[in-house]
Order: structure tokens, then C-alpha cells, then sequence
């Protein structure tokens, strides 16, 4: 599966902005077949997910003629959710652009004993002798303190695993970055 | 008088609304506390730190426990559209909230509709709700990170998740990516950059950096960019030209992360004891 998202909305006039922006932050769940659609959706509803079934964007040219809206910041919760559920999408991507594909570049910084992972805006940094998780800085999502608070002091083997754990969009990069950090750190 | 509105990573803590002290290690607002950490608590403390030389009014801060499911967010969303026009405030600065358009949208027309509309800075989630809002620029003040430029650059992306690899290639060119955030209308009146070099910068280009001291150290703590924005915030609700408190906030941060020490596996809380010395230092 993979996982795309939204373009912005620029100004016109304050009214008719506030009704397109009111997308910005919404992503669409792309499914094989109509079934899956619906098995999301009611596992979705019952939890109380402000999400709603629609007709994909012209852009989008596989999965069903039925996708999903749903709160794109919230996506890494959903997904997990849908999987506990067995119904996981194909795809997510942004409703507004939704060609984007998630970040897959990672910046690295060695500070000599200390190695720095980025992916996006997440900063993750390890001590390199001791595979301890040293600092977690950047993000901007309210997941972020708590996976510090839970990840910092943990060894890479021994932390709690950002997926399992986080909800937001920042919580999936600091995944990113922790998944690139183990690659570099831990034997394979 | 200062106002911060955050979340805290405790999914117990309640919506408070009354002004902040700093307890030993802990943030204290209505009887509740919390661990200062990184975050809202570390630009909180920073903030107050800032207070014991500038003096003046305690900020009020609005917290409420969330860790990333936005139930939280969504209530202190619907409590500031009720109550952030009860009070005066000089400035108020806006940091890790889940970002939501619709509830952005409806405190930015609550603050819209006040009479003397405050000074407003926004950071971290606020700061992506309000580039993806398309209101960006209803704002005095963002503080990026170079990450998070990067993504208010690009104007296809939602979130600095999917900012698009052409750009995040560009690592030094942050002067560029400046420029094409204003020529999108996704940045606020003025940016403070925070990175190697921290730029404050408008629609007509760069107009101040600072670099010095560098501690390059700096990038891999937790909570250096939210004390930043915390001493901007406290600068600007001083009373100080916006521009001139984000070179003065830039010069005192870095010095009191210098006065700290730093190694990659320093704690906010050893930089944020420093300020009341750096930012006195950067005064005189």
C-alpha cells in the first residue's frame, strides 16, 4: 500500500476559500473492490470517524468507482485501524492532489557518536555506540511530544515502534526516520 | 499581555485556560502540572524564563492533554472560538495543535472579529492548518524549521509528509524556498527560519540572519525551535518590533543553548535554565 495527498486552495473570496480550504486536510482511501469499501466504512462509522464514501477524483485510475474521504492528518490511526479491521486500502492520497507520493528522501547528519536521521520534519538522533535514542525534534503534530516522551532513553531494539504508536502524519515520518536509523545502526 | 495555545502529550490532562509559573522541571497552570519536555510546555517555559528579564504580565496559556488523536485539539478549537476574545491580548502565538482547517479557520475569524486584533504567530500544527487554510498570511509571524519551510514552499503539499522530493533536495537553498513561499501566499508577514542560519525574512527577501553562536549540536535537541518561538512570542508581546524581537530571540537562543553545553543528547531544560542570562546578555 502506499500513501499519497491534498494541494492548497489559494484566495478568492473569505466564503467561498473557507468552503474548498475545508478540504485541505482531507485524504481518500482507494480500495480494490466496492466490498472493501464497505467493510471500511462501517468498521469507520461505528468508530465515530467523520469520513464519507464518495466517487474518486478523475486523477485516480485504479482501485473501485468508490473511495473514501476521511481526516488525512489522522491517516497513520485509520490505516491501523483497517488493518486490525483486515480491509486495508491500496492507496491513500491527498483529495486535492492526489499524485503526491510521501516523502521518501532522508537527509543524515554524523555528528560523531551521535548519527541524526531526517525524514520530512522529523529528526531522529541515536547514539551510535550505545544504539540508545538520544533527542526527537521537529513535527508539528500533538503525537510527537508523546513519542519522544515514550522513544528517548529506549535502545533502537527496544523502543516502541513509532507505527504502532503514533496517530498523525508526523508520527509516519518519525517511522520513516526510524526505520532508515535501524537500517544504518542494526545489523540485518 | 502573551497568550500560548498548545496541547500537552497526556491524553488525562484537561482543557485549562489561567496563567503559567514554572515549578522546578514542571509547568503549573490551575493546580494541574505538567513535565516541560519539548513542545508547548518547553516554548511555555522559555517564554516565562524570557518574563524574569522583561518583565510585565504572566502569559496565559490554553493547554489541553492530546497525543496525536485530536479529541483534544478539537476541544480547545471549539473553546477559543467561544473565549479568545475575552481578553486583550497583545499577542498570541499558536503551536502543536492537530492540524484542522475547519477549526483553524473558525479562531482566525474569532480573532478577525475582535476589536483590536492581537499580533499572531503561529508555529508547528497551527502553522500547517493555517498554510493549508489558505490564510497564511492573516498571520504576523511563522517559525519553520528547514523541513517545514521546505513544505510551506511547496504549494501541492498538505503536510510536511508529502512535501515533494525536488524540493527537499534543495538543503541550502533556503533564500529559494523563502521566495516561493511568498510567491504561493503560504507564508505570514514575516519568517523567522530556524536552522544553521536563522533568517528573518518578508516578501521582499532576507533581511537579517544570525549564525552566531553556532552549536550545530543544536538541531538534534528536542525543543530548541519551540523555545525559540517561545522567546519571540515573549519579545513581541513586549512590546518590540516583530522583526526585531525574531533577530533578538535567534541571537538569545542560540547563546543560551552555547551557555548550556550542548551534545546531540542534551534536554531542552538545561538550554531553557540558560535564557534568563543569554536574552539579558543579548539585551544589553
Amino acid at each position: 500500500m502506499s500513501v499519497a495527498f491534498l494541494g492548497l486552495f489559494k484566495k478568492e473570496n473569505r466564503s467561498d476559500q473557507r468552503v474548498k480550504s475545508s478540504q485541505g486536510d482531507r485524504g481518500i482511501l482507494i480500495f480494490e473492490n466496492t466490498s472493501d469499501v464497505i467493510r471500511a466504512e462501517t468498521t469507520l462509522k461505528t468508530e465515530g470517524w467523520p469520513i464519507r464514501v464518495m466517487g474518486p477524483p478523475p486523477e485516480i485510475q485504479r482501485g473501485c468507482d468508490l473511495v473514501i474521504e476521511f481526516p488525512l492528518i489522522e491517516g497513520l490511526n485509520i490505516l491501523r485501524r483497517l488493518e486490525e479491521s483486515g480491509v486495508s486500502p491500496m492507496e491513500v492520497v491527498p483529495v486535492v492532489s492526489p499524485l503526491l507520493k510521501p516523502v521518501d528522501l532522508f537527509q543524515v547528519k554524523d555528528f560523531g557518536g551521535y548519527l541524526m536521521v531526517r525524514a520530512a520534519n522529523m529528526k531522529l538522533t541515536v547514539d551510535t555506540h550505545t544504539g540508545v535514542i538520544v533527542n526527537i525534534s521537529g513535527g508539528g503534530c500533538p503525537d510527537v511530544p508523546y513519542l519522544a516522551r515514550e522513544m528517548v532513553g529506549r535502545t533502537l531494539s527496544d523502543s516502541p515502534v513509532p507505527r504502532d504508536i503514533g496517530h498523525t502524519l508526523c508520527g509516519y515520518a518519525l517511522h520513516l526516520a526510524w526505520e532508515e536509523m535501524r537500517r544504518r545502526c542494526l545489523p540485518s | 499581555m502573551l497568550a500560548i495555545v498548545g496541547t500537552v502529550p497526556d491524553p488525562d490532562f484537561p482543557l485549562v485556560q489561567g496563567e503559567a509559573v514554572l515549578e522546578g522541571d514542571t509547568l503549573a497552570v490551575q493546580g494541574r502540572s505538567v513535565e516541560v519536555n519539548r513542545g508547548t510546555p518547553a516554548l511555555a517555559a522559555a517564554a516565562l524564563k524570557a518574563r524574569e528579564v522583561l518583565g510585565g504580565p504572566a502569559p496565559v496559556v490554553f493547554l489541553v492533554g492530546d497525543v496525536g488523536l485530536g479529541q483534544g485539539s478539537r476541544r480547545l478549537y471549539d473553546h477559543l472560538v467561544e473565549h479568545i476574545g475575552d481578553t486583550a491580548f497583545s499577542c498570541i502565538v499558536f503551536h502543536y495543535l492537530q492540524p484542522d482547517v475547519d477549526g483553524h479557520n473558525r479562531v482566525l475569524f474569532a480573532l478577525e472579529a475582535m476589536e483590536k486584533r492581537p499580533l499572531l504567530i503561529a508555529d508547528a500544527g497551527f502553522m500547517y492548518a493555517a498554510k493549508m487554510s489558505g490564510f497564511a498570511s492573516s498571520y504576523d509571524l511563522f517559525t519553520p524549521d528547514v523541513g517545514e519551510l521546505a513544505f510551506l514552499s511547496d504549494e501541492e503539499a498538505p503536510h510536511p509528509f508529502y512535501t515533494r522530493g525536488f524540493i527537499l533536495h534543495q538543503e541550502d537553498h533556503t533564500p529559494e524556498h523563502i521566495a516561493r513561499a511568498y510567491e504561493h501566499d503560504n507564508a505570514a508577514g514575516l519568517l523567522l527560519v530556524k536552522g544553521a542560519v536563522d533568517r528573518v525574512a518578508d516578501r521582499e527577501g532576507v533581511h537579517a540572519t544570525v549564525d552566531a553562536p553556532s552549536e550545530e549540536t543544536m538541531e538534534a535537541i528536542g525543543g530548541t525551535g519551540d523555545t525559540l518561538t517561545g522567546l519571540v512570542a515573549a519579545l513581541a508581546a513586549s512590546g518590540m518590533d516583530m522583526a526585531q524581537a525574531a533577530v533578538t530571540a535567534a541571537r538569545a537562543n542560540r547563546l543560551a543553548g552555547a551557555m548550556a553545553r550542548p551534545t546531540p543528547a542534551t534536554q531542552i531544560l538545561d538550554i531553557i535554565r540558560c535564557i534568563p542570562a543569554a536574552l539579558e546578555q543579548v539585551l544589553r
